[in-house]
């Protein structure tokens, strides 16, 4: 009973550092952060009120900052996803807007169906093209050996122009430069219908299908022979294929699953947000977010949830340090220190140095006394 | 080891106090001044401001152009206009919302934002909108666009007149109604002083690809047209950097292009007076002119200022300079009116000036 409880509580604690390590380093950086903000001749005050009352100033805000968290949510599990398998999935971007290519024809061809098939085939739609368009990757990266990253950032340019292509011919809405708008059918129930607090935001039940997600990847990378699979490919392919491990079925896999959650997130923003594809003029951003997302969260799904939150509030609270004067890059200055700070694991590292330090200092002492 | 975790925490509320002993001040002051202020001016007071798509300030493009109109008004009515640079497109609506929610009148420049308006509009019905080049049906958003068709008129004209070879080319961006305009106003402008002259008329399919405009207008060079105008974003650059290379003229688009070539070989540049339009939408408001839905919405003309042609590079010769403003005129008072459409061009009859 004993040990049970020490279990527990050692879980508890390890779980505790692990939180605390990145969240000591975003507090810091958000302090370097406002030491900038201020060199620039801005209030850093004025600019962090700004910046949380933008993202979550009132139950419309938060919707908005959830709308964008469900996209980084599931682009993020995606990088993270590939990432446990030791693979770098640049890719996300591509896979993002492939899903969201096939969920608007699926939208918008398939008239007429019930709403929860129509929305269910829809959303399945940009899983399966973000996971074929993944699993390219993976497949050339097994079979021939090409290097996931330069494969993947290939990708993602033939899925921007073959996207824009498609939407300037097929899906094209007659004389304008974006896609058809998806059935009424496929659309993601927003809370708007049903709660006038959330009125003015197009928070839809994506962000509870992305927290779901999250989970199943949990338990997938963690609780089944696959998961492990796929780990203990990343940890180590060689030993693995020693140990009896299929490599290659397992970084295709890899690749497929992380692409279903990116082209799952291309799905839910054209199901849920846009409901049409607009023609691309550059990339859209949200795969490399989730690249950020990521690495914030440690690579760990759960994490994924709530760093992706936390680059949710700093892109919509954006807008409003904006119309506070604040320049735009300021945002994506803090984002990048937290970036840094939490990369470079810097909290952790003064810690453990500290404590060294501790240890001789106290054995020196000890040694003195002798 | 205490007295040191002790130093330690007294350097950080040392810097904390620092920091909150910097900006404190700073805080107060506007907020004290404010109401201060409010009382004594008289005058109603005008609060707007303008959201750009993605590429934002610095585009030296419709959305720095739109901004520049925006500060004129801003300057003359003593209003500090608010700016907001959008980052993807997603987010036009909340970025709208944002701005509607901080200011009374909200612009915004492009056909990008069509969907966004509309929904926001509905949203904030209080508040009042102006988008420019599109066309928003609703009360409280008052649209402008332009008549691209009158200044591309213009250069046709000067094309028409300044071709050796007898052939012209233009290289359209995508193959819509806004750039049929475009392709046209010219093709009736050239008709008009040069009825022999040969259009050549290409279409790249894309708005962003140098490389496609430089190997269109390549082709249209071989073909034989020695001026030629685009009307394709930022495939004009390749344009024009072919008419660099081999030596004939390019016309430029929406803004002076003369800067862009090296060898000053643009001839002329249609523009598109984004600014004026946006002067015209914060005149509108501040005059109690305001007037939004389809019906009311303005189509800037040569008449009004919002289209013409420039002249950087200073290569179009006086007598044809004056037979460009003798077709103006006669398009101010009405004497001429120019096809927008390519059915209106089939029935449109070459007029000539002398």
């Amino acid at each position: 009973m004993e040990s049970r409880m020490d279990e527990i509580k050692s879980t508890l604690r390890n779980t505790i550092k692990e939180i605390l390590y990145p969240l000591t380093a975003i507090i810091v950086s958000f302090i370097v952060g406002g030491i900038l903000v201020y060199a620039f001749g801005n209030n850093p005050f004025a600019a962090y009120k700004a910046l949380f009352l933008g993202a979550l100033g009132d139950l419309n805000k938060l919707g908005e900052t959830l709308v964008t968290t469900t996209t980084l949510i599931l682009t993020g599990l995606s990088v993270a996803f590939a990432y446990r398998c030791g693979l770098f999935n640049i890719g996300a971007e591509g896979q993002y807007i492939m899903g969201s290519v096939a969920a608007v024809w699926v939208g918008w061809a398939f008239q007429g169906l019930p709403s929860i098939l129509h929305v269910t085939i829809t959303l399945l739609a940009g899983a399966l093209a973000g996971g074929i368009w993944a699993g390219i990757v993976g497949w050339l990266k097994a079979k021939v050996g090409s290097h996931e990253v330069i494969n993947s950032i290939m990708m993602n340019y033939i899925a921007m122009n073959l996207s824009n292509y498609l939407i300037m011919t097929a899906l094209n809405e007659p004389g304008k430069a974006f896609s058809y708008e998806v059935a009424p059918t496929a659309k993601l129930w927003r809370f708007a219908e049903s709660f006038e607090q959330f009125k003015y935001s197009r928070l839809h039940i994506g962000i509870i299908i992305a927290i779901i997600i999250a989970f199943i990847a949990y338990y997938l990378l963690n609780k089944t022979i696959t998961g492990y699979e796929i780990r203990a490919v990343g940890f180590n392919p060689s030993a693995s294929e020693y140990g009896g491990i299929n490599v290659k079925r397992n970084i295709v896999l890899a690749m497929v699953i992380s692409g279903l959650f990116s082209g799952l997130a291309g799905g839910i923003q054209t199901a849920g947000v846009q409901y049409r594809v607009n023609n691309l003029f550059g990339l859209t951003g949200y795969g490399f977010d989730g690249i950020s997302v990521a690495l914030v969260a440690n690579n760990n799904p759960i994490g994924v949830l709530l760093s992706a939150f936390l680059f949710g509030v700093l892109q919509k609270g954006g807008p409003m340090m904006q119309i506070e004067g604040i320049p735009k890059e300021v945002v994506g200055i803090i984002q990048g220190i937290i970036l840094l700070f939490v990369a470079s694991n810097f909290v952790r590292i003064t810690v453990q140095r500290y404590k060294e330090n501790k240890e001789i200092k106290s054995y020196m002492k000890k040694e003195e006394v002798k | 080891m205490t007295k040191r975790n002790i130093s330690l925490l007294l350097a950080l509320v040392m810097v904390l106090s620092l920091l909150a002993g910097c900006s404190k001040p700073a805080e107060q002051t506007p907020a004290e001044q404010t109401p201060a202020e409010t009382p004594a001016a008289e005058a109603p007071k005008y609060s707007f401001g303008m959201v750009t798509d993605v590429g934002g300030i610095g585009d030296k493009s419709f959305n720095d152009s739109a901004w520049a109109g925006i500060e004129k008004a801003g300057k003359e009515l003593g209003v500090e206009p608010k700016l907001l640079q959008s980052t993807k497109q997603d987010d036009y609506t909340p970025n709208l919302g944002s701005m509607a929610q901080s200011v009374d009148l909200t612009l915004a420049v492009g056909f990008l934002f069509e969907d966004a308006m509309k929904t926001t509009a509905d949203q904030y019905g209080d508040k009042k909108f102006g988008v420019i080049d599109t066309v928003v049906d609703k009360p409280n958003v008052m649209s402008i666009t332009f008549k691209e068709h009158e200044g591309s008129f213009l250069v046709g004209l000067i094309a028409g007149l300044t071709t050796k070879t007898n052939t012209v080319g233009f290289v359209g961006g995508m193959d819509f109604p806004t750039i049929h305009k475009f392709e046209v106003g010219y093709i009736a402008g050239v008709k008009s002083v040069n009825p022999n002259a040969k259009v050549i008329v290409n279409y790249t399919g894309a708005f962003d690809n140098p490389d496609k405009g430089k190997e269109v207008a390549l082709a249209q060079h071989q073909q034989g047209a020695d001026v030629i105008f685009h009307a394709s974003g930022s495939c004009g650059i390749g344009v024009i950097q072919a008419a660099d290379e081999k030596g004939f003229w390019a016309i430029g688009v929406d803004q002076d292009q003369a800067k862009e070539s090296k060898n000053n070989k643009v001839l002329c540049s249609m523009i598109k007076r984004v600014d004026t339009a946006t002067y015209t939408v914060i005149q509108a408001y501040v005059n109690n002119t305001f007037k939004g839905g389809a019906a009311n919405a303005l189509e800037l003309g040569l008449k009004d200022e919002g289209v013409g042609y420039s002249d950087g590079g200073n290569n179009v010769p006086a007598d044809v300079a004056a037979v460009v403003e003798k077709y103006k005129a006669a398009i101010n008072d009405g004497s001429i009116t120019i096809p927008s459409t390519r059915e209106e061009l089939e029935t449109f009859k070459p007029v000539e000036i002398k």
